[in-house]
């Protein structure tokens, strides 16, 4: 059995198993580090920098370090969630995030992260990308403008063989997560739901089912995105 | 206390944040205490008449008469204000953001399947008519904005709170229902 280490984050005592990611451990011991890469049960990256947190005055991403006794974690701070807003700005501007005519709008990720941190306006001019949309499939969409690379559908949609559905494609500024066209003929509704729900942003749509829940039962609608941790 | 004057405009979008103002129902009574109205569609006062405090725009710029309206309100006003997505972002009408703009004229007047009486295959052409810009700007793209409320159309509460904390100069109630971008 692991042994338990307890660590502080924002001076608050952080009980968790040894080797637990700090975000991990602030999850349970009910302190919200915001992710959007990151997904429970796969294995971290720590490519968005969203849980940029602060240790011994370093900047480190909470979903990738682990936990360790003694550390002093910063992490609610003015400088980190401004941070974070940047990245959340950068993001709704070298994307189209047309929230009012995504589907997935009320249940996005990024979306609610932009609520948590108010974001008006974001400070960086819009790029308006053209890159391409792959409606091929029968079951779903995948909005290449939307894409923020978060590897999430490459990681957990997969058949029952381990394929993945989804892929890397190119590199540099041309990197973009393609779905595989012969797969993606034969993708059952379960899977391209599922592929819709763990896309943080409206990258991936499930055909045919948009706005099935109206304004206000929506995900992040009336709660903030991290209440449910922070109870 | 003197009321503030406020002034309005509708430029590319599609009134909906207009209609979202009158959402504050029967505050519409106070609001009325609070400020004067000046050039607005909603008195229907085409020029400014006088120097404005609050000029709330709704909408983009997709042409040049939006852009020569965006600046006059930023000569006239103290403040300006981006009301709603389209406002901040371009919104809707920047969905056509790179497409060629010959292409979404070609779209709309020629080819499209809604065509049907454009016989002589003539692109809209009348000098009266403002220019189409090649991409839709947010409005502080074009001139400085000084606050943004974001939301398609923008909750009324939003508006409310916002206009009451800029008229007596206290800080705004931003509530986490009332930002919302759709």
């Amino acid at each position: 059995m692991s042994e338990t280490i307890e660590f502080k984050i924002d001076g608050r005592k952080i009980v968790a198993e040894e080797g637990k990611t700090i975000v991990e451990a602030a999850k349970i011991n009910g302190v919200y580090i915001p992710t959007l890469c990151n997904f429970e049960g796969a294995k971290p990256k720590g490519c968005c920098r969203m849980c940029t947190i602060k240790v011994n005055n370093r900047f480190m991403t909470a979903c990738t370090i682990p936990g360790a006794a003694g550390m002093e974690v910063e992490s609610n701070s003015e400088e980190l969630n401004d941070i974070r807003k940047g990245i959340v700005e950068l993001l709704f501007v070298t994307g189209n995030h047309f929230c009012p005519s995504c589907e997935k709008s009320g249940n996005c990720e990024l979306q609610a992260l932009a609520y948590r941190y108010q974001m008006m306006v974001p400070r960086f001019p819009y790029v308006f990308p053209q890159k391409g949309i792959d409606a091929s499939s029968p079951k779903i969409i995948k909005d290449q403008n939307r894409c923020i690379l978060c590897q999430r559908c490459m990681k957990t949609i997969k058949d029952e063989k381990g394929r993945n559905y989804f892929a890397y494609q190119n590199r540099g500024s041309k990197l973009a997560v393609v779905l595989d066209e012969k797969m993606g003929k034969e993708m059952s509704d379960e899977l391209a739901a599922l592929a819709m729900e763990n896309c943080p942003v409206g990258s991936i749509i499930y055909k045919e089912n948009g706005f099935k829940k109206p304004i206000g039962k929506r995900k992040y609608d009336k709660r903030p995105i991290g209440n449910e941790i922070e109870a | 206390m003197s009321k503030k004057i406020i002034a309005t405009t509708s430029l590319a979008g599609c009134f909906g944040c207009h209609m979202s103002f009158l959402d504050i129902d029967e505050r519409i009574l106070k609001l009325v205490e609070l400020v004067e109205f000046d050039k607005s569609p909603i008195n229907d006062i085409k020029v400014f008449t006088r120097p404005v405090d609050i000029g709330i725009i709704e909408g983009g710029c997709c042409n040049s008469e939006n852009i020569e309206v965006l600046k006059s309100f930023r000569e006239n006003c103290k403040v300006l204000v981006s009301l709603g997505e389209c406002a901040i972002m371009g919104g809707l009408p920047a969905l056509r953001n790179g497409i060629p703009i010959e292409e979404c004229l070609r779209e709309a007047y020629l080819d499209g399947p809604t065509v049907s009486e454009n016989k002589e295959q003539v692109l809209p052409n009348d000098p009266e008519l403002p220019m189409l810009l090649d991409k839709v700007f947010p409005c502080h793209e074009i001139v400085k904005v000084d606050y943004f409320l974001p939301g398609c159309a923008p909750d009324a509460d939003l508006i409310w709170n916002a206009l009451v904390a800029l008229v007596t100069g206290n800080e705004m109630e931003l509530p986490y229902e009332v930002v919302k971008f759709d």
